[in-house]
């Protein structure tokens, strides 16, 4: 039974088309497929609209509410403004993988079931992975295998959490998840490898500034957030996961506080934005999951505008680190006022995007009772600012003069940002249009005085605390040692030390044993060669002695026993 | 190259750092036409965020610092 379309489906198989469309008729079709997608995602009626027998399963490929809709709305809207913003200067494989992953997002959103749910989860996999492989340089060749390897293990894990669980439940359906239930735990470890959680968060600092500029905007979109929203679908109050998203968003502040290469920077900032998530999802009242999509939707445009000034930047100066730019503001300054609403934006300044969603979790913290928490929220909203909402935009637009005039971004480019910029703006000025689409009825109203004031006293004296700690901040040509550091180099060492100890003892045991089989050997050919008793050639009067004697031993054998 | 823009003036940082100083002042004392009312009474108590969030920042690039002389490599740590 199918009465809608899958809206993911159509990009993936679209994707396909790409190679063979020339000219201006592939960009038509590479952006006509996002917006296809979204006027079928705008079709899926509340429900289960599409079921496929599987095995003995019956599978929920197609499944629209509120939640799925608002992932699957943010998923295809960023499709459409990546796709203007990668279409001229992006490899065509880039593109059509860019698609899949994009098509396979939606699908995840869209998906009923646990088993299409993995299909899809895997196939993202592959299509991020295409797109960091789409570089062609051997640093983006290793960045890929190591972030398709951590997501290879997120899958087993992910896999054998679901066939723990629907062999005990007996039932496929993604809905809430009850962690008693076994495999539950397996699964929500799948899950939260995809939204780079402590220990595996490496990778997307890893892979993600590896990829080409447009590439990454498009890495920075899907991955993380559709692990916010199965963990939303699936896991809603787990308490753990307050004290892990807390623990992602301050991993991400302060490793931005270290970092020099401003993907990286910005990379490391995806992991805190959905720290809050993360922890909005485990406080999990109808306030804090309204936060967390409200969060997710508002993240995307943001955290990709940040990619994609840096991506217009990378592409124009070719150069990555903060401490090679500066200044850019005199050559780029459309660039300039597009990071710095993204950076705005991030921050939860007032009249932006990230104002009227983020207010939300911590309300929810604060509705809770959850004093510590709070406090711990409100400390990580001044910390995003100073470690990206204002860093960014200072080292690499403004501070020093680095004498560097790059032209203005291309056209397409300027596009796709400024698309992104005026709706981080109008969705902080217009709450009420976001907030029309979250999963639950909102009664939240952010724009108090109170909370203005409050937020502004944060931000600008977070501000403050930059400018005074400044030279503190200076810039280093140097990277932080991750977690990844135990994949990267101590597991090799491990490896090449066990071989170092090893080997005399795998020598002297090789040595011993050839020596034995040697010796064996050389007995062999001592008494069965051809000048051995039993293989030489004996002359025939010895032998009809020998023959005789056998012989009679026979004939008094048999007869004796007789 | 000639530092032309304003920003890069020598004689206009005071009086950035001047209008910044003003703009944090006035944060402080507009909690006294719009008052906080939070879930907790301290919320209420004149410039608390600001100085939350400055003590915050302050500790948090302290970490970092001190984190950095264990953690920080040089940049071709991996490729070398």
């Amino acid at each position: 039974m199918i009465e809608a379309f899958p809206p993911g489906l159509i990009m993936v198989f679209g994707a396909f088309l790409l190679p063979v469309l020339r000219g201006g008729v592939r960009t038509v079709w590479l952006l006509g497929l996002p917006l296809l997608a979204l006027y079928l995602v705008w079709q899926v009626p509340d429900g289960v609209v599409a079921t496929v027998s599987f095995l003995d399963y019956r599978l929920e490929p197609l499944r629209g509410d509120r939640l799925s809709r608002l992932f699957a709305t943010i998923f295809g809207l960023m499709a459409f403004v990546g796709g203007i913003y990668a279409y001229r200067q992006a490899r065509l494989l880039e593109l059509c993988a860019a698609m899949i992953y994009a098509g396979a997002a939606i699908g995840a959103t869209m998906a009923g079931d646990l088993i299409s749910l993995f299909v899809c989860w895997e196939l993202m996999a592959l299509g991020s992975t295409l797109v960091i492989w789409s570089v062609g340089k051997d640093k983006a060749y290793g960045a890929g295998m190591r972030y398709l390897l951590i997501h290879l293990l997120g899958g087993v894990v992910l896999m054998a959490g679901i066939a723990a669980y629907v062999n005990a439940t007996g039932s496929v359906a993604f809905n809430a998840i009850d962690t008693s239930a076994p495999g539950a735990w397996l699964m929500l470890v799948g899950f939260l490898i995809n939204a780079g959680a402590p220990p595996l968060s490496a990778w997307i600092a890893d892979a993600y500034p590896e990829a080409s500029p447009s590439g990454t905007v498009f890495l920075s979109a899907f991955t993380t957030k559709t692990a916010v929203y199965v963990l939303m679908r699936g896991f809603p109050g787990t308490e753990i996961l307050i004290f892990i998203g807390l623990a992602m968003i301050f991993y991400g502040i302060i490793y931005a506080l270290l970092e020099n290469d401003v993907r990286r920077i910005l990379a490391y900032s995806i992991v805190n934005q959905v720290g809050f998530m993360v922890t909005g999802i485990g406080i999990g009242t109808e306030l804090a999951i309204n936060g967390a999509a409200a969060h997710a939707f508002a993240g995307v445009i943001y955290t990709s505008l940040l990619m994609m000034s840096a991506g217009a930047v990378l592409y124009r100066t070719g150069r990555r680190k903060c401490s090679e730019l500066g200044g850019l503001l005199q050559g780029m300054p459309f660039t300039t006022a597009c990071g710095v609403i993204g950076a705005l934006a991030i921050s939860a300044f007032p009249l932006s995007s990230g104002f009227i969603s983020k207010l939300m979790t911590k309300q929810a913290a604060a509705d809770e009772h959850l004093l510590l928490i709070w406090l711990l929220l409100q400390a990580a909203s001044a910390g995003v600012f100073l470690s990206v909402g204002i860093k960014f935009p200072w080292f690499v637009f403004f501070e020093k003069n680095s004498g560097l005039r790059p032209p203005e971004a291309p056209l397409n480019m300027r596009v796709a940002m400024g698309l992104f910029a005026s709706l981080c703006i109008f969705l902080g000025v217009a709450p009420g249009f976001l907030y029309a689409f979250l999963p639950f009825a909102v009664d939240y109203v952010p724009y108090t005085g109170g909370h203005v004031v409050m937020q502004l006293q944060l931000l600008l004296f977070s501000g403050l605390a930059f400018f005074v700690l400044l030279p503190l901040m200076k810039r280093t040509l140097t990277i932080s040692l991750d977690l990844d550091w135990f994949y990267r180099r101590f597991a090799p060492a491990l490896v090449r030390l066990c071989f170092r100890l090893s080997t005399p003892i795998d020598r002297a045991l090789r040595r011993g044993v050839v020596e034995r089989l040697s010796r064996l050997i050389q007995s062999l050919h001592t008494w069965c060669g051809p000048q051995g008793v039993v293989g030489r050639a004996w002359a025939t009067g010895p032998m009809v002695v020998v023959v005789l004697l056998l012989l009679s031993g026979t004939l008094a054998f048999y007869f004796g026993g007789t | 190259m000639s530092n032309t823009h304003w920003l890069y003036r020598k004689e206009n940082h005071r009086k950035l750092w001047f209008g910044g100083g003003i703009l944090l002042l006035l944060t402080v004392l507009a909690q006294w036409v719009f008052e906080i009312h939070g879930q907790y009474e301290f919320e209420a108590w004149l410039g608390f965020f600001g100085v939350f969030g400055f003590v915050s920042c302050v500790l948090m690039v302290l970490f970092a610092k001190l984190l950095g002389l264990l953690i920080k490599r040089k940049d071709n740590y991996y490729h070398d």
